[in-house]
């Protein structure tokens, strides 16, 4: 669904990301995990058009993505969770998911996708008239998380979405990927935690200073006395 | 959606109407001078709710908006004064004012569609200052703007026969030049209030305000942040364009000093001040902004004349400390404005939770 071919991209003259090549089937979980700095969430900001791409190309169903603007993704069925989350802070959670499907014009669709949002996190049925900004950390990635099921997209980019939660808001995020995954969604997962990216990912790639060093499954990754050595702390 | 006003609001609006049609009679009995601060105040609700687009909806920090005031004014000017013997018609000159006002809000949106806050506010400041020091300067090689000795004789709006300079008189009804332009001001407000509330609840509104909360989401979320960005400028320039032609014509002379950076800024306070982004809040604090110092020109001299015996402080320097001061008060205590929205205020509330 998804194919990298030597991708490259640079910031200011850096070269971030150097030749990197990765392949996401459809309703395949793929974890793109490293280091910080290693070059994970370039590529991914490459996919989804915020930073152009030096060299290389990045396909969707057999379609170049690096000539789309930005805005076109979402259309195309790819929705980014952004790292940092990104929710809309002064707009209510409600507002918030509403805003996902800003593309889409089938009112009953929007409807029942909205219904699906809030079985995987009640939460954010109970919270829908709050200020997204008034939101633990936990609260609003699963806001992101369910603003970009809003679009309905085919494929869903995960960035970070770890970062900066209490473990047990770590723990919760996961399960709801692991059940989106199940539910035949295609995720590409990029993750500095790397025991849970690969535990949640069918396959996995890892990036070391800019490079994709290996891949595999990523239960064979998890037994990989290097990767263990390198990523899980062993 | 509100499909049809309650009766509470429809008798709010009647209440409104009826102070509408009684504020030009009722101001006439201080002079003709507060009528001409009342025309004055509506032009300033004008440009306040053009940058509000701009500033409070798309949340775009523009500290030269004054600029496309200018323009719209020097448009009507140069198409309806003898400097180039063209006295074409208001219903023409506005439409092409406003157009030309958004051609240079795109002008001055495009370079800056990626910057952000302060490095916006700095370009857009001296995007501002740029035209003003043309306008200044275009009186050579070719004379277009007369330079700083501005440009005098333009026509005032006619409407059919009827010219909106001078009295006109209906049997018992008498209308001086002044409220016959408060009547065609406030017809042009109520229709520009509509835009911008419709506006607000759009589709392109709901983008604006996704920009204004986070651009990268915005993106993801299918927005075109490009287009949506400069059509705020561009339209937020439009509406300043239109007032400035209007101003252009009541005034009967412009020149550049008109158009300074101070304006700018002054229109700024009254979006803040009233309320970024909530559009009554927006017309406060334009009406308060615009006639308080009017007021405190006419406060100041009898009441130091009453205390000290004799003028102490020049009124004006005085005008300018009273209206200081007053802002710093109002933002150490009224931080969302003086008339916020609810969901502003909301906001602050639950932050201080």
């Amino acid at each position: 669904m998804l194919e990298l071919r030597a991708l490259d991209v640079t910031y200011g003259g850096i070269r971030a990301v150097r030749g990197a090549s990765l392949a996401v089937e459809a309703r395949e979980t793929v974890a793109l995990v490293g280091a910080n700095g290693a070059g994970k969430s370039s590529t991914l900001r490459a996919i989804a058009r915020l930073h152009d791409a030096a060299g290389g190309d990045a396909l969707f169903e057999g379609r170049s993505l690096l000539r789309l603007p930005p805005h076109a993704l979402v259309r195309a069925g790819i929705a980014l969770v952004p790292e940092g989350r990104g929710v809309f802070p002064r707009l209510t959670v409600a507002e918030n998911l509403a805003m996902g499907a800003y593309w889409r014009s089938n009112k009953p669709a929007v409807a029942a996708d909205l219904d699906e949002v809030h079985t995987h996190f009640p939460r954010l049925a109970e919270r829908a008239g709050q200020l997204a900004g008034t939101l633990s950390g936990g609260e609003q990635q699963m806001l992101a998380i369910g603003r970009a099921m809003m679009s309905r997209p085919r494929l869903l980019l995960l960035d970070e979405p770890s970062m900066g939660l209490a473990p047990l808001m770590v723990q919760k995020i996961f399960e709801v990927i692991a059940a989106l995954g199940r539910e035949g969604m295609t995720i590409l997962l990029v993750e500095q935690n790397a025991r849970l990216a690969l535990e949640v990912s069918q396959r996995a790639y890892v990036m070391e200073s800019g490079e994709i060093t290996h891949g595999g499954r990523s239960s064979d990754l998890l037994a990989d006395p290097r990767v263990r050595a390198a990523y899980l702390g062993e | 959606m509100k499909t049809w006003l309650s009766p509470r609001s429809t008798a709010g609006l009647i209440m409104i109407a009826g102070a509408l049609l009684a504020l030009p009679f009722l101001a006439a009995s201080g002079g003709q001078a507060w009528v001409r601060i009342l025309d004055f105040a509506i032009l300033y609700v004008f440009l306040a709710l053009g940058l509000n687009i701009v500033v409070g909806f798309a949340g775009l920090l523009d500290l030269g908006y004054i600029a496309f005031y200018g323009v719209g004014a020097y448009v009507y000017a140069l198409l309806a004064s003898p400097h180039f013997g063209l006295h074409w018609p208001i219903w023409a000159i506005l439409p092409i004012g406003a157009f030309v006002a958004c051609l240079f809000g795109m002008l001055l949106g495009a370079p800056t569609l990626k910057l952000r806050g302060d490095y916006l506010a700095i370009v857009t400041l001296g995007f501002g200052e740029i035209i003003r020091i043309f306008l200044n300067n275009l009186d050579a090689p070719v004379n277009i703007t007369n330079g700083a000795l501005g440009l005098n004789l333009i026509d005032p709006v006619r409407l059919g026969s009827l010219s909106l300079a001078g009295t006109s008189e209906w049997g018992a009804l008498s209308l001086s030049g002044p409220q016959k332009y408060y009547f065609l001001l406030v017809t042009l407000a109520i229709v520009v209030v509509v835009i911008n509330l419709r506006l607000q609840h759009s589709r392109i509104g709901r983008a604006w305000q996704a920009i204004r909360e986070d651009e990268v989401a915005a993106k993801a979320i299918g927005i075109n942040t490009r287009n949506i960005k400069l059509l705020a400028f561009a339209m937020g320039a439009s509406f300043g364009g239109i007032a400035g032609g209007i101003f252009a014509a009541m005034q009967g002379f412009i020149s550049p000093e008109s158009f300074s950076l101070t304006e700018s800024v002054m229109i700024l306070a009254m979006v803040v001040l009233g309320g970024m982004g909530h559009i009554p809040g927006v017309i406060f604090g334009a009406l308060l902004l615009a006639v308080l110092p009017e007021v405190l020109r006419y406060a100041v001299v009898p009441a130091q004349k009453a205390l000290f015996g004799s003028v102490l402080i020049d009124p004006e320097s005085l005008r300018m400390l009273v209206f200081g001061l007053a802002l710093v008060l109002v933002m150490r205590f009224r931080p969302a404005g003086l008339w916020p929205s609810p969901e502003r205020k909301r906001e602050l509330a639950e932050v201080s939770e």
